[in-house]
């Protein structure tokens, strides 16, 4: 019993990744309806600008919590002006080839220069250590990455479903013209919005560099898991993909301890699943 | 008189052919270095392993005296089928004599089955099962750096004697873990210790907490890694935010690189212990060699074993091509004459290549350096023991090869 807690606790950990990068990707397919394949490149960046700001600059991990997010934000937007933007209207596969080449570029330049195994990030010192908790040790840093991510996901979701701002963006999706009609600069609330989305990957890669290796192909081996979490959750829902986020970090967690042989599998198995009693996704609103 | 001057001729005329024959002794070798070039044990092998066989065929000397030395490399994905295809390719279309690298024990296996059936070479450097030269052993493979039954062995044996006699291992679910969980726990359970537990994870994992806290459950004073690559890195690192170590247990990294403790960093990867049979800074002819690989790599990296031995596996099979005046295009062959020559270069020193494969020299039990240890970039390990070259490797007594007589 005492095990089955702690993989629960672990499992939700993982979810706040899911969740911070499924949020990320349905942010920028609802309002810009573009499916980001370059989403875990970007998370992978967010990671790497973390170790090279500590690293060549001195900057300390909650700086680069502010400023990875932002830099990599402004690479998304630069991307989104350049190329994406003449994708409005088109196919989604337009975009994701698009998107999928960029992740596949940024890769590769990467791995020539860094190679596979990646660079070592530590922990920073305020966040070292553990806590027994009675049915295991939570290590400081794991309970915050939670805690964070929660926040960050739950701000995201009032920002785009409650506020003034948020209003304009889903208007903006609904009828361009229209909102455009009001003054409203439409093609660069989409940009920021697209900024927006790529940070949030960023913020994520930031919180997984001391955990994990900071490696080339980090976002390459999660941003699958992360689809079939999206496509469960229902694309383009914020808080369908931050529930489904962490649900199924956690039903990844309990397949780790009863079957762990199943634990890469377990994610698409329920995709399957849901795809074919619910094409549209848990959460999910009928096209 | 005519009949005699015309027998002569003809006489002549045949001996003038067979000696033609001889010199024209085929000098044509085409290298494959079959590796991971993208995932997770690139560093380890991939591009680094091309850059020292070329080292190799440039060192060899050989294009000076007439040979023509060819070599390409591919990536295997570390998936076996894809392995399959590119061998099969390589040997029947582009003519192939001799694989080099093939790390990835899954990859290893399947490659090794096609290169016997196609009679072509197999010089694997970077694959660990001991199956290799054991029950899988073959006439036309040379296993040439390391397997499972020595670092079960050196290491496993090590850390019994030090007190670690409960074990669990944490494996990667794939042909290599289960070939190692499998020597190593047989080297426990025979120095008086015990298996407890094993967990089994995918091939690439990038989160081990779970496991992790299995292993910490079982309170097993050792906790194994069956891993490698970049599944070991996450692993230990994470051990450490798990509070494994500080909580009393010992993390046992059955299989680790250099490549690996580098991508750790010290701070992290202090007082590790493993084996390896080859270190950068063992002795002046490692140094050299390693001086001039790094300068050759990208992120001036310094070579590991696996691409060590890429070179020296090489250096040895062009003696035997250069012995027998040419290239038979006969893998066995070759393989036989490779057997019956000792091997000697400076990175690997002397050795033997035995009945079943495989290749003999000491192996080295080193321990990471602490921060404060270390004078510079790379320089990280302390050799703690050695192993002798006939100690190290599974007695052929204990052989199930046909190809070793009893």
């Amino acid at each position: 019993m005492q095990a089955l807690y702690a993989q629960l606790l672990v499992g939700l950990i993982n979810g706040s990744f899911y969740a911070l990068l499924s949020l990320g990707l349905a942010v920028i397919f609802g309002m810009l309806n573009i499916i980001n394949f370059a989403h875990g490149a970007l998370y992978m960046m967010g990671a790497f600008a973390a170790y090279f700001l500590l690293n060549l600059g001195g900057i300390n991990y909650w700086w680069a919590l502010l400023l990875a997010p932002i830099i990599v934000g402004i690479f998304g937007m630069i991307l989104e002006r350049t190329m994406l933007k003449f994708l409005t209207g088109l196919d989604h596969l337009y975009g994701l080839l698009l998107t999928f080449g960029i992740a596949l570029i940024v890769q590769g330049v990467f791995q020539n220069y860094f190679g596979s195994s990646g660079l070592p990030y530590a922990i920073p010192d305020q966040l070292r250590g553990g806590m027994n908790l009675g049915f295991m040790f939570l290590p400081i840093y794991r309970g915050w990455v939670v805690v964070f991510s929660l926040v960050v996901c739950l701000g995201t979701w009032y920002l785009i479903e409650k506020t003034q701002l948020g209003a304009y963006l889903r208007a903006a999706t609904e009828n361009p013209t229209l909102v455009r009609a009001f003054g409203i600069n439409v093609p660069r609330m989409i940009t920021l919005t697209y900024g927006l989305g790529v940070g949030l990957a960023a913020l994520a890669g930031v919180l997984s560099a001391p955990i994990n290796q900071v490696r080339p192909l980090m976002g390459a081996d999660l941003i699958i898991v992360v689809f079939a979490v999206v496509v469960i959750g229902g694309m383009g829902s914020i808080m369908g993909s931050i529930i489904t986020g962490f649900a199924l970090g956690v039903i990844e967690g309990l397949t780790k301890y009863f079957y762990p042989e199943a634990s890469n599998t377990v994610v698409f198995v329920l995709m399957v699943l849901v795809l074919l009693v619910k094409p549209t996704g848990l959460t999910g609103r009928a096209a | 008189m005519r009949q005699i001057i015309s027998t002569m001729l003809l006489g002549t005329a045949i001996a003038l052919a067979a000696t033609s024959a001889a010199m024209a002794q085929d000098k044509n070798v085409k290298i494959g270095v079959l590796t991971d070039n993208s995932g997770l044990y690139a560093d380890l092998g991939g591009p680094g392993s091309t850059v020292a066989a070329q080292m190799a065929i440039e060192d060899s000397g050989l294009a000076a005296k007439g040979w023509k030395l060819d070599l390409i490399s591919a990536d295997h994905q570390n998936k076996p089928d894809i392995g399959s295809t590119i061998a099969r390719q390589w040997i029947d279309v582009e003519k192939v004599d001799i694989f080099m690298d093939v790390l990835n024990s899954g990859v290893a296996l399947a490659v090794n089955n096609i290169v016997k059936e196609k009679n072509s070479i197999l010089i694997d450097t970077g694959a660990a099962t001991s199956d290799l030269t054991n029950a899988q052993c073959s006439p036309n493979t040379i296993h040439w750096v390391y397997d499972t039954y020595m670092l079960a062995n050196s290491t496993g044996q090590a850390l019994v004697k030090a007190g670690g006699d409960t074990w669990y291992f944490l494996t990667a679910d794939y042909a290599f873990g289960h070939a190692l969980e499998r020597d190593t726990a047989a080297v426990v359970v025979k120095s008086g210790g015990k298996v407890i537990g094993t967990v089994r994870h995918p091939l690439n994992t990038a989160d081990f907490s779970s496991f992790l806290l299995q292993a910490q459950a079982s309170k097993a004073k050792i906790v194994g890694m069956a891993n490698a690559g970049g599944d070991t890195t996450n692993t230990i690192k994470q051990a450490a935010e798990f509070g494994i170590v500080s909580g009393g247990q010992k993390l046992a990294g059955l299989l680790l690189f250099i490549t690996d403790v580098h991508a750790l960093g010290l701070k992290v990867a202090q007082g590790l212990n493993f084996t390896e049979t080859f270190y950068w800074d063992l002795n002046d002819g490692t140094r050299a060699f390693s001086k001039r690989f790094s300068e050759r790599m990208k992120n001036k990296a310094m070579p590991s074993m696996v691409q060590a031995g890429v070179y020296s596996g090489l250096l040895h099979y062009f003696k035997a091509l250069e012995a027998m005046g040419g290239n038979p295009h006969d893998g066995a062959k070759v393989v036989a004459k490779m057997k019956e020559m000792p091997t000697e270069d400076a990175l690997f020193g002397k050795g033997t290549v035995r009945a079943d494969g495989r290749k003999l020299h000491p192996a080295y039990l080193f321990e990471v350096k602490k921060p404060e240890e270390s004078k510079g970039p790379w320089d990280y390990y302390k050799l703690v023991g050695t192993t002798a070259a006939d100690q190290a490797f599974r007695p052929l007594s204990e052989s199930v090869c046909p190809l070793v007589k009893k």
